[in-house]
């Protein structure tokens, strides 16, 4: 069987698991469409918790990133699950205690204002927007590369099938099919990874092969690693070139951020208990430490596959390098999406490929008649394309198509699912219309999920510029404006509504003025992107820190000065402190 | 929720008794968390880099896998005192 046919049936069949789940867990209240009822085991709410997490970039973009960051990628690795030792500890266990159904209700409820709660909605829905446009595009380059149809086709079937199973199941739904969704996701990144830790080291297990020594006899992988990278002008694998500040301050905004994620907090209200929520908290990111340890070992191993795969010899001896006519099938077919370009600069019919930013070893390479680096490989085919790298079965292959729309779709269906509570049930319910009855709220949400998947789907078939910048905007702003109000309304009596809501505006206009100033998203870029100009040599993706601390200076101050809480207020916060009496989530 | 107005003074007590003890665990796995990521892993990683266990450089593993097992047992940890301490303060759900 040809690789498409095999691909379309890995993929149908998933799909029709999905569709089956919707049909089985059909949402017949605000409960059930908001927060699954209440009543999802810890360990089941931990592995939807994954797949929720874990989106297109986890699945198809980081490894990639690693693997061309090196040690610099490690911020993506504890940044994106250090954040879970902040959600259990510090908000999980005592939003789940207040039993409501979204953030921006906790945070207008707590600052006793509504202000508050729709600037936390102006918040959430932007971050989710970025967010969600990201997963669609991710959709997109699944579908045109394995399924070879128009990226517009692939985009209206993935909305269509997260349609049916948000639209109809809400919380319920979206919960058991991320389950399904996590099972798929991870068979399909480990398989690969086990493979060609098995291929290169003779170790199947990836984290620790990355640390083993390679069977072909040449030493330890990552010391092999360093020595090919370096050897073309590239930095040490293991030392990578960011400065520490900057490696600090995005792991910071990349941690905080992810605890302040909307669609990762609510899905700690679906369990029945507090206790639940801090266990449920673990137990997802077991699942995603599942992913998350073998990522650095695929980026590792892709690298060097990579780079041993071009640079077959001795560097600057003719015969070195790939010869142009001899290269793989993989390469031709990636070439054919452009995410990955050979252009022959020199006439020589062979392939350089080497880091000709840096001078020193550029005038070296000059020398062996090289004139500049002649291989593009876009981060995002890494993963995709490992399986066909390392020569693996069809199957394979077709899994791991099935895999990143799988992580693609868990995590659009999460996103679309706050979006839409945020509108029917903080802006309508919280806002415009008190009054409206349970079934209309439902109807609501199911509408407004319908139309932010729209939506959806056009920012991801037509991405504006800032959809590119999803680490710096999503987590930059979760991090500087709905972690900290979040945060200082569980652990301080003191901090008031002008606190809060001065404190929030700050982070947000600050963080996402800093971004567009260096990025230049919907206007001009006011100064080069680059440490020199940046403050403190913090880059945009790592500012979300400041703009953290910007938010807890002002909003400490501004409520030294003005009206202490109400009393009710600060009796509420010593409540939610105390697990006792937690019921399941309710609107009232 | 129940009305805490109706709290007397000793529950009120048991109450901030019982805070304290959650503020003093949460900082103490706070600690571990930031030592072993931001730590180990960037501030001390160059450091830690000359020390080499198999094919691993140590600043280079806590940074790309160690913190992350760090991180998962702190969690169930962290919950498991966490229900003794709600136990012991009698605040515990049914």
């Amino acid at each position: 069987m040809d690789l498409k046919t095999l691909t379309y049936i890995v993929v149908g069949l998933t799909f029709v698991l999905y569709i089956g789940i919707a049909m089985w867990t059909r949402a017949s209240s605000t409960g059930e469409f908001y927060v699954a009822g209440g009543g999802v085991h810890p360990v089941v709410n931990g592995m939807a918790t994954g797949a929720d997490w874990m989106s297109a970039a986890s699945f198809i973009s980081m490894a990639g990133l690693i693997a061309f960051l090196g040690y610099g990628g490690s911020v993506y690795l504890m940044g994106w699950t250090g954040g879970y030792v902040l959600l259990a500890m510090l908000l999980a266990p005592y939003l789940r205690k207040y039993g409501k159904f979204t953030v921006p209700e906790f945070i207008g409820d707590r600052y006793y204002s509504k202000a508050a709660r729709m600037v936390a909605v102006v918040c959430l829905i932007f971050i989710s927007f970025t967010y969600v446009a990201g997963q669609m595009r991710g959709v997109g380059i699944v579908f045109s590369r394995f399924l070879e149809v128009e990226i517009v086709t692939g985009l209206m079937v993935g909305m269509g099938i997260v349609f049916i199973y948000a639209v109809l199941g809400g919380m319920k739904g979206i919960t058991y099919t991320q389950v399904a969704q996590y099972v798929v996701l991870i068979t399909a990144y480990t398989i690969p990874a086990v493979f060609i830790s098995f291929q290169l080291t003779g170790n199947p297990l990836p984290q620790m092969a990355f640390g083993s020594t390679l069977s072909d006899g040449s030493g330890f992988m990552l010391d092999r690693l360093n020595q090919v990278v370096t050897d073309l002008g590239f930095a040490a694998y293991t030392a990578g070139n960011k400065s520490t500040i900057d490696i600090f301050a995005i792991t910071f905004a990349l941690m905080v951020g992810t605890a302040g994620l909307p669609h990762v907090i609510v899905r700690f209200f679906t369990v029945p208990k507090v206790r639940d929520a801090r266990s449920s908290a673990g137990w997802a990111l077991v699942f995603i430490a599942l992913l998350y340890t073998v990522a650095p070992a695929v980026g590792a191993m892709a690298r060097l596959n990579l780079t041993t795969t071009v640079q077959t010899g001795a560097v600057g001896s003719p015969e070195g390098n790939l010869s142009a006519e001899q290269r793989p099938e993989w390469m031709k077919r990636w070439e054919q999406t452009g995410l990955l370009k050979f252009t022959d600069k020199n006439g020589d019919g062979r392939i350089q490929y080497y880091n000709d930013g840096n001078k020193a070893f550029a005038e070296k390479a000059a020398s062996f008649g090289w004139k500049g680096n002649e291989l593009k490989v876009d981060n995002d085919i890494m993963v995709l394309a490992n399986p066909e790298i390392a020569g693996l079965p069809n199957w394979v292959i077709a899994l791991v198509a099935a895999g990143g729309i799988a992580a693609a779709l868990s995590t659009a269906a999460g996103l679309l699912l706050v979006i839409s509570s945020s509108i029917s049930h903080d802006l309508l319910k919280g806002a415009i219309m008190p009054d409206i009855s349970e079934k209309n709220e439902l109807m609501a949400g199911r509408i407004a999920a319908a139309v932010a998947i729209g939506i959806a789907g056009y920012l991801g078939y037509n991405p504006p510029g800032f959809v590119a910048q999803v680490v710096a905007f999503a987590f930059g702003l979760a991090a500087s404006s709905l972690f900290p109000v979040i945060l200082m309304g569980i652990f301080s009596k003191t901090v008031n509504r002008e606190g809060a809501i001065a404190g929030m505006l700050t982070g947000l206009f600050f963080t996402f003025g800093y971004i567009l100033y260096f990025k230049g998203i919907f206007i001009t870029p006011m100064a080069p992107n680059t440490p020199e100009h940046w403050l403190f040599g913090i880059s945009p993706e790592g500012i979300g820190t400041v703009g953290m601390l910007l938010n807890f200076a002002v909003a400490f101050g501004v409520s030294k000065v003005t009206a202490a809480p109400p009393e009710h207020i600060q009796h509420m916060v010593e409540d939610i402190r105390l697990p006792a009496g937690a019921g399941t989530a309710q609107s009232h | 929720m129940h009305d805490l107005k109706a709290m007397t003074d000793k529950e009120r007590e048991n109450a901030a008794d019982y805070w304290r003890a959650s503020l003093k665990l949460i900082f103490f796995c706070l600690a571990i968390w930031f030592v072993v990521s931001y730590g180990f892993g960037i501030l001390f990683a160059d450091a830690l880099n000359a020390i080499q266990i198999g094919g691993f450089k140590l600043g280079f593993w806590f940074a790309q896998n160690g913190s992350i097992y760090v991180f998962v047992a702190l969690i169930f940890f962290y919950a498991a005192r966490m229900n003794k301490i709600d136990r012991e303060h009698d605040v515990h759900e049914d």
